[in-house]
């Protein structure tokens, strides 16, 4: 019951515009000012971009058409134009190269900013989405794979950086660019602005339809390639047992079935990717071609141009720059359809990153808090601004705004307590423990006996459904969940060691320890002597979950982790598992050291491990239906009785 | 390294060379047609050297004609060399994964000792995907870009040679800004990719670790530590960004620059042609021209753009396929030899001076000067602490490694000179991590026997005391059993896999700690149905507990890769020190309470 209770996650899909819009606005929120320049200043560079083509008219109206009326002029004619025009030429390129000049500065501004702005970006986005994880429920972590949490880090947040450093800004440089080339060329001509947006619908058509198919099978490939993945994964690990039952050649088999799909699937995606380039071209070719002919049919039959400027016969000019801007038109249109797969992935991690984000976080109503205490010989309790050793409930009363203080000592009982992970199965029933300060209580029972469920409720990974906790006779709901979990130190079977040095591992269980705390830590867990024995002793840095030491070396550095944090209150949950016998009996006596003056809770597969303990509880498909002393449960000669002879199977 | 790659090419050579033929027609098409428009916009132009009256219908259907025959042309080749390279790629792809994988199927466990699991699945996908990527470019847009620029080229010195000398000119100037750019940043991106992975894992132990982080209330410290690890990474990634940024920037005033300078000169030839005097006529540089060398401009530049795009994807590449070649290189040194022997006798094992090291540069020998011979039907028990070198010992049988000195016998026969699949299919061997694939009871069971019928499986699975669990399920032997197993629990899963070692039919069977979470009852049990199910299969069991190994007929005692004694359970008992003290350490409580009841159980 502790694993994946990969229950319904489905949820409505956003939908693509809300979603880009939310991501827009996430955006704005962080760099609203600078998004807006760097807007301003696309629309500079785009515009300068399109421009070339009214300066081509300017320099073949004003420049070069003068030129060629001067056929069989005089010399003398000739060179006193040639004067004239070239101030006219130099005041164009003049203009010009300003206005290059302007956008080159605003297109070095947006790009560099866009650099900054991305990635400033992920950080936030990466920041939000840890801060809010680390706030999620037990629960969210047991309902989803670690691998999918993963993902969303990894690829959703790559995919996100396409979408911002690169679609977005192209998308509304071609916009721009767009808006322009249609101003500019309703300028020249309506026939031939009406030509070169037949061609450019056409060209949208199949750029959506190639880009659609482009952007599905992109879709599929990461399915196969997810799928392919986890075949490889699967039998990379169990490469082994292949080898020894002479399998190879029925896993290679079945991998080319595999392989063979993902080529297929590989193949299709990138067909489609590497056909939407040159069929858009190639239609803007067309397009070319059409505005040329319908341009020479106009000037055959003498037809009159239309413009916002009125009836005018055509000139050659308008035409080269209709050419020259139907050509930026398909260019514009082919950039923005490359774009298609980037948006299509960034948005579909854009909405795993907002799932995420948009989980609860785990709520907590608590109100009682720890504190330092000074203990009267009376028993009375006061607290105290430095670290006295001694802990104490503050207690504050909403009623009369009165705070009484409780001394900290470890007593925690269990009044009829029902839980189920979901509410519909009922995992624990009517569950009652007391466990006196400095008792040892521990848990004997199968997988799925609700043994490690009842530890997650004692510090509120989960919520109990009914019945009563009382810590020293507060009822857990009332205490501050951070403070109920500092009260108890707790050691899994799976010791989640961080990459950095023994040392730094150790004294996570209490920031502020001194060396010499960590290290005798480590000696009542028996870590000392193997840690001494490394090469690099305490500052052994531990890499890769710490493959670099055994298992059961891990356990004993998760051991003094806990001892470190040296809380009134302990959970051992198979915390010895993976530690041979013989080094067993060794730690043991640490272990019994450690668990001195505490209150245990001992989950543990091997009997010897618990027999000394004060009570042991039997559960069976989450109730308890044995308990009482190792001798007691031995003279009953009931299911303890025969586990422990090894008639029960422990699992 | 590239050798090695092309061998993966195979059935996808035609797809690869077709690809760059097609987009060389297309670069030709794609250079030839401005020219063509040049003279189509010449005559139609109504201020061209043309005069409205000469315009023809028949001109404007000629040049439009051969355009639109061009562009049908230059279509299909695109779409064609588009649909072959992404066929050649995606081919080159499954052939590269095939072989890597075919590759690790063959290796020995030595060679599987030398990768981690992690890193034969990257290589595999990503690796794969990286390498997949550059070749399609390489194919495609990398003969594409060069072709362009020389074409482009070519076709702009013949239309007007002095302006053309401009974009020789810019061409290096552009080409060395990206260079420059692709080798500032590329140092810097494996540095960041680097702490983008330490980023990343952090983040990985926080969702294994988060009861840990919860259990101590270090959500805030861990949020600290990330986001110091997070702003380290946007650090450098902006850094490198912003120079990447440059490009654009760059590109875009090297085109605008070649705009300027294509109307300057034109005019200032233009200019001086007439000052010297040269018919207008031939002296202008006229519309059409301007129109088509912006057009060549851009074609140049955006080449000389792609291509260093390209360059940076086959720089990414290069580590990826080193990676993928290094897998293709591993060869295993455990092989069948010629002429080997295919039968195995009987099961009799004999160490003759054994010593064994993992690698040749190891100081210490994971097992010294072991000799042993253990009779064909005998059981054998070995015990020893971990480290103790019990996998080893017995992981030279089955030839999963090769020993360094010294030899082992199976059947009288050196396993050397055995072939492979007939000694592991003769010496079944039940691995100390174990694992289940996905898939049903009977699937998995089949591993020992393809064509195992149900009353084959049924019996093994009576012998490994599996079969009435399996029963219990509603589906039985076509329950579906998850990736790795989870959902059986660990004492079943170890019955099951003795289960499918035994539908080998093996003359010698491994236990290598197969048994540590089935009870000691059923563990009893299992014995019990070897010793007079399979009497005449030799069994080696490897056990922490002493009761799995105490009724063998020998039973070895290892310590530190040496073999301490070997003895029955009661001569060990009275004269080893390391047995006494197993023994004592798992018996001494339960002997005061436990053994009377036992009597009664």
């Amino acid at each position: 019951m502790r694993k994946a209770n990969a229950a319904a996650q489905q949820r409505p899909k956003m939908h693509t515009f809300r979603l880009l819009g939310r991501l827009l606005s996430y955006l704005f929120h962080y760099y609203k000012g600078r998004l807006i320049a760097v807007f301003i200043c696309i629309a500079v560079t785009a515009a300068a971009g399109i421009s070339s083509s009214v300066f081509l008219t300017l320099v073949i109206d004003e420049v070069i058409t003068p030129l060629a009326e001067l056929a069989g002029e005089d010399f003398a004619v000739i060179q006193g134009t040639l004067a004239g025009l070239r101030g006219t030429l130099f005041k164009i390129i003049g203009g010009m190269g300003a206005m290059y000049i302007v956008a080159l500065a605003a297109s070095v501004f947006y790009n560099q900013t866009m650099a900054v702005v991305t990635q400033g970006f992920l950080r936030h986005v990466r920041d939000d989405m840890f801060s809010e994880m680390q706030a999620l429920p037990i629960r969210y972590f047991d309902t989803h794979t670690h691998g999918d949490i993963m993902s969303v880090y990894t690829n959703d947040t790559d995919a996100l950086r396409q979408l911002i450093s690169m679609s977005i800004p192209q998308v509304f440089y071609s916009i721009i660019a767009a808006v322009t080339l249609f101003v500019i060329m309703l300028l020249y001509s309506l026939w031939l602005m009406i030509v070169v947006f037949a061609g450019v619908a056409i060209m949208a058509l199949v750029a959506k339809f190639v880009g659609s198919r482009s952007a599905r099978y992109f879709v599929r490939q990461q399915e196969v390639i997810g799928k392919t993945e986890g075949y490889i994964e699967e039998m990379m690990g169990g490469q082994k047992v292949i080898k020894v039952f002479c399998h190879e050649e029925q896993s290679k088999r079945d991998f080319d079935k595999i392989n063979d799909a993902l080529c297929d699937a590989s193949d299709k995606a990138n067909a489609y990717g590497n056909i939407l380039m040159p069929a858009v071209m190639n239609i803007g070719h067309f397009a070319f071609v059409l505005v040329a002919i319908v341009a020479g049919l106009l000037v055959l039959f003498d037809a009159q141009n239309l413009s916002v400027t009125g009836w005018a016969p055509f000139s050659g000019a308008i035409i080269a720059s209709f050419l020259n801007m139907s050509r930026q038109f398909s260019l514009n249109i082919g950039q923005v359809s490359m774009q298609i797969n980037s948006v299509v992935m960034g948005l579909a991690g854009a909405g795993r990153i907002f799932e995420l984000l948009d989980e609860q976080p785990e709520t907590d109503d608590g109100y009682v808090t720890l504190v330092n205490a000074d203990i009267a010989e009376d028993g009375t309790v006061t607290e105290s601004a430095e670290r006295t050793g001694k802990w104490a409930w503050r207690h504050p009363h909403h009623a009369d705004g009165s705070v009484t203080y409780t001394e900290l000592k470890g007593d925690i009982r269990l009044f009829d307590v029902d839980f189920g992970y979901v509410p519909e199965k009922i995992v624990l029933h009517n569950i009652s423990i007391y466990a006196k300060p400095g008792q040892k209580i521990a848990f004997v029972g199968a997988t799925g006996a609700g043994k490690t469920t009842i530890t997650n409720l004692l510090n509120r990974f989960y919520d109990i459904a009914d019945g009563k906790i009382r810590y020293d006779g507060i009822n857990i709901n009332k205490i501050k969940k951070a403070d109920l979990r500092r009260s108890l130190g707790i050691v899994l079977q799976d010791t989640n060691l961080f990459t950095g040095t023994i040392m730094e591992n150790i004294r996570y269980g209490k920031l502020d320890a001194t060396d010499e705390e960590c290290i005798a830590a480590a000696k009542l867990a028996n870590a000392h002597d193997f840690i001494t024995r490394l090469p690099d002793g305490y500052n052994t840095v531990l890499r890769h979950e710490a493959s670099n030491l055994s298992q059961g070396q891990r356990q004993l550095i998760s051991i003094a982790r806990a001892a470190v944090a040296d809380p009134p209150v302990m959970i051992l949950d198979e915390a010895t598992s993976s530690i041979d016998t013989r080094t067993e009996a060794l730690v043991q006596k640490g272990m019994d050291a450690l668990m001195k003056g505490r209150t245990v809770f001992v989950i543990a597969h091997r009997l010897s491990t618990i027999q000394n303990s004060d009570a042991i509880m039997v559960l069976d498909h989450g109730r308890i239906i044995e308990r009482g002393s190792h001798d007691q449960l031995i003279a009953q000669r009931g299911t303890y009785y025969q586990l422990y002879t090894g008639a029960f199977e422990l699992e | 390294m590239i050798k090695t790659l092309a061998k993966c090419i195979r059935e996808y050579k035609t797809s690869s060379i077709f690809s760059p033929i097609f987009v060389s027609i297309e670069v030709i098409l794609e250079c030839l047609m401005p020219l063509v428009i040049m003279q189509f916009i010449a005559a139609i132009s109504p201020t061209g050297s043309t005069s409205t009256e000469d315009v023809q219908m028949s001109t404007i259907l000629y040049y439009g004609g051969i355009l639109i025959a061009m562009a049908v042309l230059s279509l299909i080749a695109g779409m064609l060399s588009g649909r072959f390279a992404a066929r050649a790629s995606a081919g080159f792809a499954k052939n590269l994964r095939k072989d890597m994988y075919y590759a690790i199927q063959d290796y020995s466990f030595a060679n599987i000792d030398r990768f981690s699991t992690s890193s034969l699945v990257t290589r595999q996908t990503t690796d794969v995907t990286n390498v997949q990527m550059a070749y399609m470019m390489i194919i495609r847009v990398a003969i594409r870009c060069p072709l362009m620029l020389i074409f482009s080229l070519v076709m702009s010195f013949t239309v007007n040679v002095t302006i053309s000398w401009v974009f020789l000119a810019l061409v290096p100037v552009l080409a060395a800004v990206l260079v420059f750019v692709i080798f500032k940043t590329h140092p810097i991106f494996e540095r960041v990719f680097h702490k983008y992975d330490n980023m990343n894992r952090s983040v990985r132990e926080n969702i294994k670790g988060i009861r840990v982080v919860k259990s101590f209330v270090r959500e805030d410290f861990e949020k600290k530590k990330f986001e110091a690890a997070s702003a380290d990474v946007c650090k450098d990634f902006t850094f490198a960004e912003r120079i990447m940024a440059v490009n654009t920037p760059v590109m875009q005033f090297c085109i605008w620059l070649s705009f300027l300078l294509i109307f300057l000169l034109a005019a200032l030839i233009t200019s001086s042609n007439l000052k010297a005097g040269i018919p207008v006529g031939d002296a202008v540089i006229g519309e059409e021209q301007l129109t088509v060398l912006i057009m060549y401009a851009s074609q140049i530049l955006s080449a000389v753009m792609q291509l260093s795009m390209v360059l940076v994807m086959i720089i990414i590449a290069r580590t990826s396929a080193e990676r993928i070649v290094a897998v293709l290189n591993e060869k295993s040194n455990i092989v069948s030899p010629e002429n080997a022997v295919k039968e195995v006798k009987d099961g009799d094992i004999l160490f003759d001076n054994v010593s064994f090291k993992y690698s040749k540069d190891a100081e210490r020998f994971a097992l010294e000067g072991v000799n042993l011979h253990i009779k064909s039907g005998q059981t054998i028990g070995i015990l020893g602490g971990t480290g103790s070198s019990k996998s080893t010992l017995v992981n030279l049988i089955p030839r999963l490694y090769d020993t360094t000195e010294g030899a082992v016998y199976v059947g009288g026969v050196n396993v050397k000179d055995y072939d492979l699949d007939t000694l592991r299919n003769k010496v079944a061997m039940v691995l100390q991590k174990n694992v289940l694939f996905s898939g049903t009871i009977k699937d998995n069971l089949r591993w020992g026997k393809e064509d195992a019928t149900d009353d084959e499986m049924v019996r093994v699975c009576r012998l490994a005391c599996a079969d009435d669990f399996i029963r219990t399920f509603p589906k039985g032997y076509d329950t579906y059993i998850e990736q790795g197993g989870t959902n059986v629990s660990g004492g079943q899963k170890q019955r099951l896999c003795i289960a499918r070692a035994l539908l080998k039919d093996p003359k010698v069977l491994i236990l290598d700690d197969s048994t540590s979470a089935v009870d000691t009852k059923t563990d009893a049990m299992i014995r019990r149905s070897f010793r007079e199910e399979i009497p005449n299969v030799t069994k080696i069991i490897i056990a922490q507990r002493v009761s799995s190994v105490q009724d063998a007929d020998q039973i070895i005692v290892m310590d530190g890769g040496r073999i301490d004694a070997v003895g029955t359970h009661e001569e060990l008992l009275a004269n080893n020190a390391i047995y006494q003290e197993v023994y004592y350490s798992q018996n001494k409580i339960g002997n005061a309470n436990a053994e009377g009841g036992a009597e009664n159980a």
